[in-house]
């Protein structure tokens, strides 16, 4: 059995979590170094989410693992949350999407903009994994720009019709319940856009595989079909009023990603320090050689910057006073950072840093649609830019 | 039914040890602490118990310093309703330990008691039974599985080659070696409840240590190996090497 995965704190970081904290953290790493990564490679290698994971993470209690108790969930703060993100990417990232989404893009708008009806429908189902979700926003052609979406909700006869496509959607094909998002006015109106709880088991409502990736293999990626679904008035989220509902959802989710990206890094650097003290070139370890030293200098570097940037983000958060732009830049930084760890871990590894018997190049791969979904790298540069100059470029 | 645990905080049986300075005990710096996995076995089968029975307490119990309170949130948090800090200094006597422990559960109407079948940094096995005579109770060690049948307890013992099934009355206690108690993860709702269940912390009431260790060493560094020979003709060199040099055969 490998050893057990030791973390990577080069600032003390750890005096400065609670012992809950720790002990949350501590707990979710042995649950990925027992169940994650023996199975993750060939879940990889073979295209798909390992599903058998769904219930132990249920009864864990990380699926929305920060909303209230009296919905049947762990009722953890944001920093205990965020470190769960950061262990499970250490796994790999198609594990920490599959949690982020039930958690932040499905049980947190049930949670934030339900009906008290809806939350107790749904929310303990959805902690406990014994119902999966997903959230549709983007479109095909609508993916920075999803305020012109043209998935359309329409009323008839006591009746809401949902009509369009759905592109990129985490655990689509596999989710009992989708939060779909659509406009109810004009196209174009951001006003109009409203969340609906939509049962996939419904006439016409299909899910298709995104076949051809070739980054988070194991991970359910879908695009969802809309045609002319019917759901009773009751299924509209109450509190939804336009555009920003999804993107306080995707705020969320951008939070655990900030995390998940260090937890990512971690991994590969960990791999790169053992693996450079270990193979021998030339006259001794490669560790020993001046290219290899600042590689790792960079990565350790890098990670401890990401670190404490996720830290202070998750304390602003549980005090109330996080910004959005605070989460752009922590997920577009720490995303940054972690593909360049990444892919310099898979350069250290040599050849063998092809191979899937090692990390690093399947974090790599993964990386790469983490630096793309959630608002690409390029787009969380733009809202940065926005909020330094007070100028939208985009 | 009353069940009490009896737990002991450990390094980390991945940890790297290092002898401290006074070659008596090793440094505690930079080694994680964790609850004896065999008192994690016990832990794990206490719960089952009190599930399977609908009812009934768990009770954590250990001796130590104020960081052993970490060992009682551990299995507080795995499901442990209360926990017991005996305040005292841990020592190498298991009888003076079992002494302490003893003075605690005698107070209590517990009529089973489980401990790991030995703690994972010293190996003495010595506490369980001591604690079993102190309280005149019988005791059945390195137990992998057992029932409750009424006032009796059934437990299948791990011995050479096999297994043996014994049976005692109840009040006993048991010692649990690994078998069928895989521990449980603490979950989080585990942890977070954990925070607020009853730790209570009282001074130890512990006997004098007639037992100290007078010093500590890391086993030699290993050395390179010996290659004797190679196929069949090396074959009776090794033997002799090994009967004679390794004192293996």
């Amino acid at each position: 059995m490998a050893p057990s995965f030791k973390g990577v704190d080069f600032y003390d970081l750890d005096s400065l979590f609670s012992d809950e904290e720790k002990m949350v953290r501590d707990t979710i790493r042995e649950w990925v170094d027992d169940q994650v990564m023996p199975v993750i490679q060939e879940a990889y290698i073979e295209r798909r989410f390992p599903r058998d994971l769904i219930a132990g993470m249920g009864e864990l209690g990380m699926l929305g693992a920060n909303l209230p108790e009296e919905y049947g969930c762990a009722g953890l703060n944001n920093v205990a949350y965020g470190l769960i993100m950061q262990e499970l990417e250490r796994g790999d990232s198609g594990i920490r999407s599959f949690a982020s989404v039930q958690g932040a893009l499905v049980m947190y708008p049930i949670y934030a903009f339900g009906s008290e009806e809806q939350r107790r429908e749904w929310l303990p189902r959805l902690a406990s994994g014994e119902a999966i979700g997903c959230f549709g926003l983007t479109e095909p052609d609508y993916g920075s720009n999803p305020g012109g979406m043209v998935t359309t909700a329409r009323r008839s006869d006591g009746v809401w019709v949902l009509n369009g496509t759905k592109m990129w959607i985490t655990n689509g094909s596999m989710s009992d319940v989708a939060i779909i998002w659509a406009q109810t006015g004009e196209i174009g109106d951001t006003s109009g856009i409203r969340g609906f709880v939509v049962p996939t088991d419904l006439p016409g409502f299909s899910a298709r595989d995104q076949k051809g990736k070739l980054s988070l293999l194991a991970s359910d990626t879908s695009e969802l079909h809309l045609e002319d679904v019917e759901i009773p008035e009751s299924a509209i989220l109450p509190e939804t009023s336009g555009l920003k509902n999804p993107l306080m959802c995707l705020t969320q989710a951008r939070y655990g990603i900030a995390w998940g990206a260090v937890g990512a890094a971690m991994a590969c650097y960990d791999e790169a320090l053992n693996y450079a003290g270990e193979r021998v070139m030339f006259d001794g370890p490669i560790a020993g050689k001046q290219i290899q030293q600042t590689r790792l200098a960079d990565m350790i570097t890098g990670i401890t910057q990401g670190q404490l940037m996720a830290y202070r983000l998750g304390r602003m958060k549980d005090e109330g006073t996080m910004t959005p732009f605070q989460v752009s830049m922590a997920k577009r930084t720490n995303v940054d950072m972690a593909c360049e760890v990444a892919r310099e871990a898979r350069r250290l590894l040599g050849g063998n840093g092809i191979l899937v018997e090692y990390s690093a190049m399947r974090h790599m791969a993964n990386l790469e649609s983490v630096y793309t979904y959630e608002g690409t790298h390029d787009i969380h540069g733009l809202i940065l830019g926005q909020a330094v100059t007070g100028l939208a470029a985009y | 039914m009353n069940i009490f645990v009896c737990v002991k905080r450990v390094p980390d049986t991945e940890t790297r040890i290092r002898v401290g300075a006074d070659g008596q005990s090793i440094d505690p710096d930079g080694v994680k602490f964790v609850v004896s996995p065999y008192d994690e076995f016990a832990i794990e089968a206490a719960l089952r118990l009190k599930e399977a029975a609908g009812e009934g307490e768990v009770t954590a119990l250990t001796l130590g310093d104020a960081q052993a309170q970490d060992a009682l949130r551990s299995a507080l948090a795995m499901g442990a309703d209360r926990a017991v800090l005996l305040e005292g200094e841990v020592t190498p006597d298991g009888l003076a330990t079992a002494r302490a422990l003893a003075a605690e559960i005698e107070a209590a109407d517990a009529p089973l008691v489980l401990l790991g079948v030995k703690a994972a940094d010293d190996d003495q096995q010595q506490v369980g039974p001591m604690l079993a005579i102190l309280l005149g109770r019988p005791c059945a060690t390195a137990v992998s599985s057992f029932e409750l049948n009424g006032d009796k307890v059934t437990c299948r013992r791990e011995v050479e080659g096999g297994t043996e099934v014994v049976e005692l009355p109840l009040p006993a206690v048991v010692t649990i070696t690994k078998g069928e108690f895989e521990p449980r993860y603490a979950s989080l709702k585990g942890i977070m409840a954990a925070k607020r269940k009853p730790l209570e912390t009282k001074p130890a009431q512990t006997a004098d240590s007639r037992l100290r260790v007078e010093s500590m060493e890391l086993p030699p560094e290993r050395t390179g190996g010996k290659i004797v020979g190679e196929g069949a003709d090396a074959v009776p060199e090794l033997v002799r090497l090994l009967r004679e040099e390794a004192n293996a055969l």
